[in-house]
């Protein structure tokens, strides 16, 4: 790529980040603290050193999945806001082929992965049947399932999946051959960045070379120019649904696999909404997800240090958060090319449209 | 079995219909003129922390509506710049302002309380007993004692209703939403007629989470909308985008909640019903509701085009 497409490109993200982090100065400052020196705290706390960069890396591995989960839907056009509810099922299904049965390592890891995905991906089929077949908008379907899911899984692990040998709820632990090992010991760094990193993989291999990617992306640009070039709109987006919840589903598999070793109650600090800012800042693609969802892992990671030292609330990155959306949702605008319907620059085009462009405010 | 159907049941199911309400009619201003309004949420818990923030610091909870109401404005008024001004996809800012006001909420209550959690106790608006509402029959007695916000909620549909389909302002946000373009070319400024309705919706919205903090728990806890905003735009789309029809939804919806809260730890047939599949009841209904209303053809025409 050339150098002015390279800066193009991470244009968006680094302005988005630039007004986000300031945005949050000015909160701080007026909030009485310093923001260099909660900045500064939070930077320490999540690169300082290599055990916090292990510790990072492992908060950005669900981030990855559940950021590719969501890019994937905005490629073909769909608001997959249930990435949370996905990855709660996922993980429950998860833990539970762990603790049930007892099976050599090698069958035991793929089928926990399986059925993580399995559960993610039937926990996003409603939603995108709905939508492909009843026009019924995922944004709040997905979202009224994430509530169910929070439910029914504490209700199973508290109930019918529950460890008899203790009060908490939660799962027996999950056999030692059903567990994700470490791979640096510092930080608790565990396979499961592998299982992130070739999802990236694949994620980019789909969208860039295969069939189906290519039907994902039209359905994303014009469903009905999709429709019109014989592409099955209505399977398109129940696919795209349901791979994008299975990729949440194997977010919460990794995480309990790797890191907890059980499902306990609540065990998810809210992954799923994070994936929203993590997607749309690294543009829906595979490598912006990756990268992005590192950043905000480090800004999870960092933040607690930041509380812990500074006494701003971890919050702020939730609010840093948001406004990542904004500016880099702003990519969501329509024709950005000039004298084109949506540009305010009524290029050469100075005709009606022109004007009616012109008399907009 | 049969006796859980009775006036306490009606009571409860307009206690909590008035935040569905409030926030539907705010969700149908909106979405007339053209603007999504997935933000609903967000101004709920704002209204519902700066309500309870302004009773909190003058002690009077008229003050709290004030300041919750504004607080939902200024939401409406950012998500009105952001898709008019900025073009920004209606969805995409929707969401941001959600998480925003979570953050926010979250944040300043961390910050102002040193408390996780929840504020303390405030003071809450009173009952009201309207003496001639309760010589109605069935409902009499249920509608007597409630909320002040009840009554304005009642108050504002007929209000809404007779402000989108008799006035010519409701004309011009019925325009905007289905046709700016031609409403623009008879001189109709649509853009301000965005910014009045979803601010306006912003200042629903907030109302209605005001209600949540002053009206039923005298204090604020975190994320405590809990997703009633996404229940009342459903309540919006499946009443037809009017008012009426969102607040006959909203009844609906917040019926089978109470229900719910009735029904907890009852036997039906030998058989207890966990808590939690009660607890899921309004957020399945919901989905199931949305996937019976046939066809989109009552959405405002022009919702959630970015042309403009």
């Amino acid at each position: 790529m050339r150098i002015s497409q390279i800066v193009g490109t991470a244009g968006v993200p680094v302005a988005a980040l630039g007004a986000a982090f300031g945005a949050a100065a000015i909160v701080v400052l007026v909030s009485g603290g310093s923001p260099m020196e909660s900045f500064a705290a939070m930077f320490s706390s999540a690169f300082g050193s290599g055990t916090a960069v292990g510790e990072t890396l492992v908060k950005s591995i669900p981030l990855m999945l559940t950021g590719l989960a969501v890019a994937l839907g905005l490629r073909a056009g769909l608001f997959n806001i249930g990435a949370e509810g996905q990855l709660l099922v996922g993980a429950l299904a998860a833990a539970w082929v762990g603790f049930a049965l007892d099976l050599p390592a090698v069958i035991h890891i793929p089928l926990c992965l399986a059925a993580g995905v399995a559960g993610g991906a039937l926990w996003a089929f409603l939603p995108g049947l709905l939508k492909a077949k009843r026009g019924v908008h995922e944004v709040i379907t997905t979202i009224m399932l994430n509530h169910v899911a929070f439910y029914l899984t504490h209700f199973l692990v508290t109930t019918r999946l529950k460890d008899v040998h203790t009060m908490a709820p939660q799962t027996p632990e999950m056999h030692a051959t059903a567990r994700l090992g470490w791979l640096i010991e510092a930080g608790g760094l565990h396979w499961g960045i592998l299982v992130a990193a070739l999802c990236v993989v694949a994620f980019a291999f789909l969208m860039a070379r295969s069939v189906i990617g290519f039907e994902l992306k039209a359905v994303g640009f014009s469903p009905d120019a999709a429709r019109t070039a014989g592409i099955n709109v209505s399977g398109m987006i129940v696919l795209a649904m349901v791979l994008s919840g299975a990729l949440a589903g194997a977010a919460g598999a990794v995480e309990v696999m790797g890191v907890h070793h059980k499902f306990y109650d609540q065990f998810s600090p809210g992954y799923g909404f994070d994936s929203i800012a993590v997607a749309l800042l690294g543009n829906n693609t595979a490598v912006g997800t990756a990268l992005a969802a590192v950043l905000f892992g480090a800004l999870r990671n960092g933040a607690l240090g930041m509380q812990l030292a500074t006494d701003t609330p971890k919050e702020i990155v939730t609010l840093i958060q948001a406004i990542v959306i904004v500016f880099a949702g702003m990519r969501f605008l329509k024709n950005r090319v000039p004298g084109t319907r949506g540009s305010r620059d009524p290029g050469l085009r100075a005709d009606t449209q022109g004007r009616a462009d012109a008399a907009n405010p | 079995m049969a006796d859980i159907f009775d006036t306490e049941l009606i009571r409860s199911t307009f206690r909590l219909a008035t935040p569905l309400i409030l926030a539907a009619l705010g969700g149908v201003l909106s979405e007339r003129s053209g603007v999504v309004n997935i933000a609903l949420e967000g101004m709920m818990l704002a209204g519902a922390f700066f309500g309870m923030l302004g009773s909190y610091l003058t002690g009077s909870p008229w003050v709290g509506v004030a300041l919750g109401m504004a607080a939902g404005g200024v939401f409406g008024f950012i998500h009105a710049a952001l898709t008019h001004r900025m073009r920004l996809n209606h969805i995409v800012s929707g969401v941001a302002l959600n998480i925003l006001a979570l953050g926010l909420t979250t944040y300043l209550l961390r910050h102002i309380f040193r408390e996780a959690g929840s504020s303390p106790p405030v003071t809450g608006l009173p009952d009201w007993d309207v003496g001639i509402l309760a010589k109605l029959p069935l409902v009499g007695q249920s509608l007597s004692g409630q909320n002040p916000l009840f009554y304005l909620s009642i108050a504002l549909i007929l209000g809404l209703n007779v402000l989108l389909f008799t006035t010519p302002a409701g004309l011009r946000i019925r325009a905007a939403g289905e046709h700016p373009e031609a409403a623009e070319t008879v001189g109709i400024r649509v853009g301000l007629v965005r910014y009045l309705a979803v601010t306006g919706s912003g200042v629903l919205g907030g109302l209605a989470g005001v209600y949540l903090s002053l009206g039923q728990l005298n204090m604020f806890t975190e994320g405590m909308s809990a997703g009633r905003g996404f229940i009342a735009l459903a309540a919006v789309i499946f009443g037809k985008w009017t008012p009426f029809g969102a607040a006959g939804a909203a009844l609906f919806f917040a019926f089978f909640d109470a229900l719910q809260m009735r029904l907890q730890g009852q036997t039906i047939g030998g058989l207890t019903i966990p808590s939690e599949f009660m607890l899921m009841l309004p957020y399945l209904l919901t989905i199931i509701a949305l996937a019976g209303v046939v066809g989109r053809a009552s959405a405002p025409a022009a919702l959630g085009r970015q042309e403009e």
